[in-house]
């Protein structure tokens, strides 16, 4: 069945988008023994992006297996239905209450109101457009995020263009450089402004490597030309401080410009419901168990903190359903008393999660962030208020792939009176 | 044979269509592009001008003023949104506060009522996020915003409803006098007429040239801006000038209908009429000077940026009537600022002209009111419960930023004077204005024109005539195009 439209009155636990976070999430909350649970979805289908992903490389660490994109959603997907878990598709949430009042609109359903034991925001991100960017020249016709491309190209059958540049080097980026050329596009190059890609290693290789497609280090998209559609862009090389050099200028004949330029939580949700954000992630500020500071509303997924690999995806909403499962079985519980604070160090952007209850200092806590440039054989460095507590080696850590460390049983147990834990990179 | 032919849908063609459809007249107008207000009309800073800023005596103080006044009604009778915010031209310096007190005096000169000079206390409170070194202000309270793009489509739709005939994609080449009519030749078509205007914009020139021996020249000067995201709306009330002649030469900050903050616009002359895109130059300009007014301008919140061009003439004033060497010929020629804000008084006063002139008789059935789409988001809870009921596509969103529905989309393609492009949806229902730019409904989109206009997607375009969204079917696997397509076609729409 594709169009779910089960409903649930008053779910205890309410998950907002279908993606492979929302999906884990259900998945966990009934496992904890939660049977009043219900999932929104706007898309006609659920799975969220990985629907348009169709390439392989999804689930090596969660199945030990390389699948598409389709098919990791589906194992999620089948399992939800085995456990009978109410969805709705074609549904979109427009409003979130602090009290946890959850406004949604459907064709068929018409304009529903839910009152949600708890909420797990689940709604993914959005990519970042040309206007942001601030790239002058025209507005011409060919112009589109890669992930606009990718919808294109994957599920409705178009391509989008037929000689191609694109500007940024995420994962997104990559994948679509490849994607295009099976399609019987030229790929031009792709720009990058900084001076590493943003990417996975493995998707620079397999996707331009391979095919012989340039990426261009320390330049970026300066000038757009074209009337009706988009005929040329100019490229000019940046300085240290991301600056264009006067005279470095190339222009390159395309119909398309595909714009890889990073992913924004999309966070308008629960902006409304007093969900405070943080500025480095732009997700929600959570605890250990992914609770938001409004008691009762959760997030995982792409919607807390950008990620490259849908399996860490799947593991963070599990442990968002149990909390989920659990705030509504006891109910009235506020949130925790006592809190240890997570700081990002030198070299380290983005730590989730923001705080940790210090009730819950016990079994594993894993810590992720992003390396805020590439470090070559250096050390993550965790202190507890100024004392070293911990510290492990890594051959290369890049802004393109997450990191993450775990503070397991004793060590755990030392932190709870302490106040700050700060995490930070030593170059060697 | 047609009474009247206007050349141009911008604002002035479109409100001067509306006028004559109050008579009955055989009227048209001839559009180039693939929409209604496609030129100057769609890209300006949709201010509603007070007045005072006019050389006493010009045509452009008496039309402004006029117009300001005709305002009310007229987006009443269309459904389109008007703000009377009031405006305020900011003085840093004495020199500056006695160039306020002349821009007074001009102002009541040109009629402009309830004027008043403002000081810094007053200031803070009337706008807490303005510099707080400015020393005084010039308020204007008649000072107004609209969206002009959903005004001409009104004025557009309303005439069109009334009879008037509006022919898009129609590019006039050439006009030629006969006996008592006037030929012309369009790209597709001959027309005949008794009485044709010229509603030309940047091209005006081209047809009075072609007709009349007084000359003139249009010089076309480009306008750059930046967007502000609405959230940031609520940041000012007012539309902010600074005086013009010091560092910011007319560089403003308004709030618009929409929520959006508009910085803008610069002033460069350009010899090219159709190129309309942006610099790093101006672009950083803006910034710059905006600051002074806006100190905690967020640069992070600037979403897009984009270009007008104002048909300016040496004369520097609106040509407007009949020309005396070619009877039956009528210019609104050089309609750069306060074009918009005039634009229902030059309609109304070329109107009394050619109806004089053909001897025309009311239209008895002419119905000066239009429905405006629906705006979901703008329903409250037990609206949007009965318009789902009414038409189940109310329910479906297809522009997440601005959340605008499948219902509101498709009503804008079928309703008269419809959208036949992704950005004259976008003009029409807000689809593709927000945060994402259209990165989320795009394909929505392309998919419901192309359902609605039965074309592939392959040939919708983004802006008429060269400007296709996609290059073509994905070589591997053609077949899965059409097959989605049929399964996803909604079994039967009401229309309303
Ligand atoms: C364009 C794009 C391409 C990507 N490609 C790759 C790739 O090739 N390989 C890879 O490893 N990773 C890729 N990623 C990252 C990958 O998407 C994530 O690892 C993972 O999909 C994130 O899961 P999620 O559930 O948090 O978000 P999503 O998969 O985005 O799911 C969020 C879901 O929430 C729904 N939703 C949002 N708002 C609402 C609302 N108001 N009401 C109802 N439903 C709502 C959305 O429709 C969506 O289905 C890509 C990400 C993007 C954005
Ligand atoms: C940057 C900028 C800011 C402005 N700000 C304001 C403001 O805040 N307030 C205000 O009152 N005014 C403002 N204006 C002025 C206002 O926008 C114009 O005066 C008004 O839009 C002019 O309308 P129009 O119909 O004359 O011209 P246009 O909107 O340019 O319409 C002319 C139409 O004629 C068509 N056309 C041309 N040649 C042919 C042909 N050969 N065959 C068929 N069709 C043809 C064109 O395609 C076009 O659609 C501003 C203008 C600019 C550029």
């Amino acid at each position: 069945m594709q169009n779910g439209s089960q409903t649930c009155e008053n779910p205890e636990v309410l998950i907002i988008g279908g993606g492979p976070a929302g999906l884990a999430a259900a998945i966990a909350a009934y496992d904890r023994g939660c049977r009043k649970i219900l999932l929104l979805e706007r898309e006609p289908r659920l799975g969220g992006i990985l629907q348009q992903c169709i390439h392989t490389g999804f689930g090596l660490q969660i199945f030990k297996d390389e699948l598409s994109g389709p098919e990791y959603a589906q194992r999620y997907i089948d399992q939800l239905e085995q456990r009978g878990i109410a969805y709705q598709c074609d549904t979109m949430v427009l409003e979130i209450s602090e009290q946890r009042l959850v406004t949604s609109v459907n064709p068929r359903l018409g304009l529903q109101r839910f009152q949600a034991g708890s909420v797990i925001l689940a709604m993914g991100c959005r990519e970042r457009s040309r206007g942001a960017l601030g790239i002058p020249g025209t507005r011409s016709a060919g112009i589109y995020s890669a992930g606009t491309a990718q919808r294109f190209v994957n599920l409705e059958g178009y391509v989008p263009g037929k000689k191609i540049v694109i500007l940024g080097s995420g994962d997104i980026g990559l994948i679509m450089a490849r994607r295009m050329v099976f399609s019987g596009a030229e790929v031009l190059a792709v720009v990058e402004i900084m001076p590493f890609s943003s990417g996975l290693k493995r998707n620079v290789v397999q996707c331009l490597d391979d095919f012989g497609i340039p990426l261009l280090l320390s330049h970026t998209v300066t000038e757009i030309k074209g009337r009706g559609r988009l005929s040329a862009v100019v490229v000019s090389q940046v300085d240290e401080r991301r600056r264009p050099i006067p005279g470095t200028e190339k222009e390159f004949d395309c119909d398309t410009l595909l714009l890889s330029v990073g992913l924004i939580p999309e966070n308008e949700l629960s902006r409304g419901a007093g969900v405070k954000l943080s500025v480095t992630t732009s997700g929600p500020l959570v605890d250990e168990r992914m609770q938001t500071n409004v008691p009762g509303i959760f997030a995982c997924g792409n919607v807390l903190h950008v990620h490259d690999l849908v399996d860490h995806v799947s593991e963070e909403a599990a442990l968002a359903g149990e909390a989920a499962a659990d705030y509504c079985r006891q109910p009235g519980l506020g949130l925790p008393e006592e809190f240890l604070l997570l700081e990002d160090g030198y070299g380290v952007r983005g730590t989730v999660p923001q705080r940790v209850a210090k009730q819950s200092l016990q079994g594993v806590l894993r810590l992720t962030f992003r390396p805020s440039q590439v470090f070559m054989n250096a050390a993550i460095l965790l202190e507890a208020d100024g004392v070293a507590l911990q510290e492990s080696r890594r051959r290369i850590l890049t802004p393109g792939e997450m990191a993450s460390i775990s503070i397991r049983g004793k060590q755990l147990a030392t932190l709870r009176d302490k106040k700050k834990l700060t995490i930070k990179i030593i170059e060697s | 044979m047609y009474d009247v032919v206007i050349i141009g849908a911008g604002v002035i063609g479109c409100a001067l269509a509306r006028e004559l459809s109050r008579w009955r007249l055989k009227l048209a107008v001839c559009e180039k592009n693939s929409d209604v207000a496609d030129g100057a009309s769609k890209a300006n800073s949709a201010i509603v001008h007070s007045g005072h800023s006019n050389a006493p005596g010009s045509n452009m103080a008496r039309f402004n003023l006029a117009g300001n006044l005709l305002y009310e009604q007229l987006c009443q009778e269309l459904g389109v949104p008007l703000q009377r915010n009031g405006s305020l031209n900011i003085a840093f310096t004495d020199e500056e506060v006695g160039k306020l007190q002349q821009l007074m005096r001009d102002g009541e000169a040109n009629g402009v009522s309830g004027m008043r000079i403002v000081g810094p206390d007053e200031l803070r409170v009337m706008e807490p996020q303005l510099n707080a070194e400015v020393k005084a202000a010039l308020f204007a309270p008649s000072s107004a915003i609209t969206s002009p793009y959903e005004l001409a489509v009104a004025m557009a739709e309303n005439a069109a409803h009334n009879g008037a005939e509006l022919i898009l994609n129609c590019k006039v080449l050439k006009v030629e006098k006969r006996e008592d009519s006037w030929t012309l030749f369009c790209s597709d078509r001959k027309l005949e007429t008794q009485v044709l205007v010229n509603a030309a914009g940047l091209y005006a020139d081209v047809f009075n040239n072609q007709v009349s021996a007084k000359k003139i020249k249009i010089l076309p000067r480009k306008g750059q801006y930046w967007i502000v995201d609405k959230s940031y709306a609520g940041s000012f009330k007012h539309t902010i000038f600074q005086v013009p002649g010091s560092m910011g030469k007319g560089i403003l900050l308004t709030p618009t209908v929409d929520g959006t903050i508009l910085l803008g616009p610069t002033a460069e002359d350009q010899e090219d009429r159709e190129d309309t895109s942006t610099s790093r130059e101006s672009l950083e300009h803006i910034k710059t000077v905006a600051k002074r007014s806006w100190p905690a301008l967020p640069e992070h919140a600037l979403i897009g940026s984009f270009a007008g061009i104002r048909a300016h003439t040496k004369e520097n004033d609106f040509i407007i009537g009949e020309r005396q060497d070619a009877p039956g010929f009528f210019n609104a020629a050089g309609i750069e600022s306060p074009g918009l804000s005039a634009a229902p008084a030059i309609a109304e006063e070329l109107c009394k002209q050619i109806v004089s002139k053909l001897g025309a008789v009311k239209n008895n059935s002419f119905n000066p009111r239009r429905n405006p789409i629906p705006a979901f988001r703008h329903m409250s809870f037990a609206e949007k419960t009965a318009a789902i009921q009414r038409n189940p596509l109310f329910g479906r969103i297809v522009c997440r930023c601005e959340q605008i529905t499948e219902a509101e989309i498709r009503a804008s393609i079928r309703r008269p004077v419809g959208a036949l492009t992704v950005d004259a949806v976008k003009r029409r229902t807000r689809a593709g204005m927000g945060r994402c730019q259209g990165g989320f409904c795009l394909p929505r989109v392309v998919d419901i024109l192309s359902q609605e206009l039965g074309l592939s997607p392959a040939r919708i375009t983004k802006d008429g005539s060269l400007s296709e969204i996609l290059a073509g079917d994905r070589p591997d696997q053609p077949a899965m195009s059409s097959q989605c397509k049929t399964a996803r076609r909604p079994a039967k729409t009401p229309r309303f």
